[in-house]
């Protein structure tokens, strides 16, 4: 269905390590006298640059991919944050062999249980549950967990009359759960149909990259749909059709540009300004 | 008749009954001990063989052209069917099939992924792959199915949604996501039951149901077995493995609580006896619609949410 490894290149992604402030939060930081090449447009970023322009070329405004825990600094007013499920990790559903060791081991590399963090916070003031996937661990795919701690956040949501918002990054469903992974999709969705009976809002917002079962899913059911600029946001894998069609497929096909010219997002808006546009939507909604 | 890969070694026996037969019509000889005694022997193989039966063979079961598709069973359990098209912003989708028909007295919505028996019909058919348009047309008809109370039969059967270009330009992913949403809070009955292959989301998107039942030999995935092997064994080839480690059966469905029903086929597959296999089908839906249809309606969508709501493995 889909060809991971052509849409997550490595060279795009910027590598910044964790470390730990006085009170035990996890900080990211970036190692000092160090530079990067952006790979669209070729100008040296230097690192304080890059961080105060949250990770986005000043130049081309290139958005480099970055982590869950990096994306909720961003967007939450600091010290505001309280996690919730972050303990939870997964099980071996279809008893799929390697299954549990390679979970080990993304949690070894990345630090995190698993490919969604999600909790509460305030975003200039204003209460929110969030929710933010993570494409490093196991390409960001949706299993059992990711869909269970998505749908007890859209709960909390719903339960509490608060608005939710998802920043997405997925590959799509998680292979190695098999068909529950494709029950995550309709479990997630159905959670929103009830979100949304009760009048409250949910707002996404689609990461580069997000497809698969996760378009096919949550992803597409904001009351309000954000994307950030030139994000891959697609149903079925490029290779796939382009093999299904045997031709060439349009210039941005399956970005954030494209998909609003096709009518099915809102707004796309720069990392830059995310946060005060959060702030404005969940102001009007308040 | 059709000779699936695992019946190759009951041909054999098969010819020989055949020649006893010519013989005994054309010699006007009375072999009918013999013939008899073959033929005890030939369905007992066949009942050995299809105990047995391991996950690619049913993905072989499940994918044959001589499958009986949604409308046979369609023309054979329900009466008066009025097909209905279009979505009403785009474009009529011949994958997916559906409308209003009688069901012993009572009005119900039909909707279901359509094939084709044959080449031309399969073209016809885009071979049951469903564009945006096609899932569109189906929630228009359950919405309306919902207005007028009827009860929604879907009835699934597809290799997946499809992924051409216009497909995808047109938001496959929303309308399935659409479908998903609304499916799961459409306040009429709903019974979902997987007839050959059920493809992912493309399945998924009409079978937020009630009751989700599968035919002994449909199969229902994540993704196809070709797909599955390519992405996590990088050899596409490896899709008989594939389909084995998948868990994609009826048996493996119902043993994990994902599907509430398995219905039997005839033996040697729906498609040697269709008839019996739709009856079969209506006598299911009878039991069940029965009892839907008396359940208050929270009640029913209270059970519906928490259906797919249990689904999932996860340690805390």
């Amino acid at each position: 269905m889909f060809e991971f490894r052509s849409i997550f290149k490595k060279s795009k992604y910027m590598e910044v390590k964790n470390s730990e402030n006085e009170n035990g939060e996890k900080k990211p930081t970036i190692p000092s006298g160090m530079w990067v090449k952006c790979e669209t447009c070729g100008k040296i970023l230097y690192n304080k640059d890059l961080e105060s322009s949250v990770m986005t070329c000043d130049n081309c405004r290139t958005h480099f991919r970055i982590g869950s825990r990096e994306r909720i600094n961003y967007t939450i007013d600091t010290g505001t944050f309280i996690e919730h499920d972050e303990f939870m990790i997964s099980e071996n559903p279809i008893d799929f062999e390697g299954y549990i060791d390679k979970l080990q081991s993304m949690r070894d590399k990345t630090l995190l249980n698993e490919a969604v963090i999600t909790g509460e916070g305030k975003i200039n003031g204003q209460d929110t549950i969030i929710a933010v996937m993570d494409s490093n661990f196991m390409m960001g795919s949706m299993g059992c967990v990711v869909g269970e701690k998505i749908t007890r956040a859209i709960e909390r949501a719903t339960e509490a009359k608060k608005p939710i918002i998802i920043f997405t990054a997925s590959g799509g469903a998680r292979m190695q759960e098999g068909i529950f992974s494709l029950m995550q999709m309709a479990k997630t969705s159905a959670a929103i149909a009830r979100h949304n009976q009760k009048g409250c809002l949910y707002i996404t917002v689609l990461t580069d990259p997000t497809t698969g079962g996760v378009t096919a899913s949550f992803a597409m059911l904001g009351d309000i749909i954000l994307a950030e600029p030139n994000a891959l946001i697609g149903f079925a894998g490029k290779r796939v059709i382009e093999q299904t069609l045997n031709q060439q497929l349009p210039e941005g096909f399956q970005r954030a540009e494209f998909l609003l010219q096709k009518g099915f997002i809102d707004k796309i808006v720069d990392r830059k300004v995310m946060k005060d546009t959060l702030t404005e939507i969940l102001k009007i909604h308040s | 008749m059709v000779t699936l890969p695992f019946e190759k070694h009951m041909c054999e026996l098969k010819s020989k009954i055949d020649e006893l037969k010519k013989l005994a019509t054309d010699q006007n000889m009375d072999l009918e001990k013999e013939i008899r005694q073959m033929e005890i022997k030939l369905y007992n193989m066949k009942k050995e063989a299809y105990k047995n039966l391991n996950a690619w063979d049913k993905v072989s079961i499940a994918r044959l052209v001589e499958r009986p598709t949604a409308l046979d069973y369609i023309n054979l359990i329900f009466d008066s069917f009025m097909e209905l098209h279009g979505d009403r912003y785009f474009g009529e989708d011949a994958a997916i099939v559906g409308g209003i028909a009688q069901f012993n007295g009572i009005s119900v919505t039909v909707i279901a992924q359509q094939k084709g028996n044959n080449t031309k019909e399969n073209i016809k058919r885009n071979f049951g792959m469903p564009n945006p348009e096609g899932y569109r047309k189906a929630l228009r008809l359950m919405k309306q199915a919902e207005k007028f109370k009827r009860p929604v039969i879907c009835l699934v059967d597809t290799p997946g949604a499809y992924c051409g270009l216009g497909a995808e330009e047109r938001g496959q992913g929303e309308a399935i996501a659409r479908n998903l949403m609304e499916l799961s809070t459409l306040k009429t009955p709903v019974i979902s039951i997987v007839i050959g292959e059920g493809g992912s989301g493309g399945a998924l998107a009409m079978a937020v149901a009630d009751e989700v039942w599968m035919l002994e030999h449909a199969i229902y995935s994540i993704l196809s077995p070709e797909g599955f092997a390519s992405i996590l064994y990088k050899d596409a080839s490896r899709a008989k493995e594939a389909a084995n480690a998948m868990k994609i059966t009826a048996q493996d469905l119902i043993d994990f609580g994902i599907i509430d029903r398995i219905i039997k086929e005839p033996l040697g597959g729906a498609h040697t006896n269709v008839d019996e296999m739709a009856v079969s089908i209506k006598r299911n839906l009878e039991e069940s619609l029965g009892r839907l249809i008396k359940e208050p309606i929270d009640s029913l969508l209270t059970k519906r949410y928490y259906k797919f709501r249990k689904i999932g493995k996860i340690v805390e």
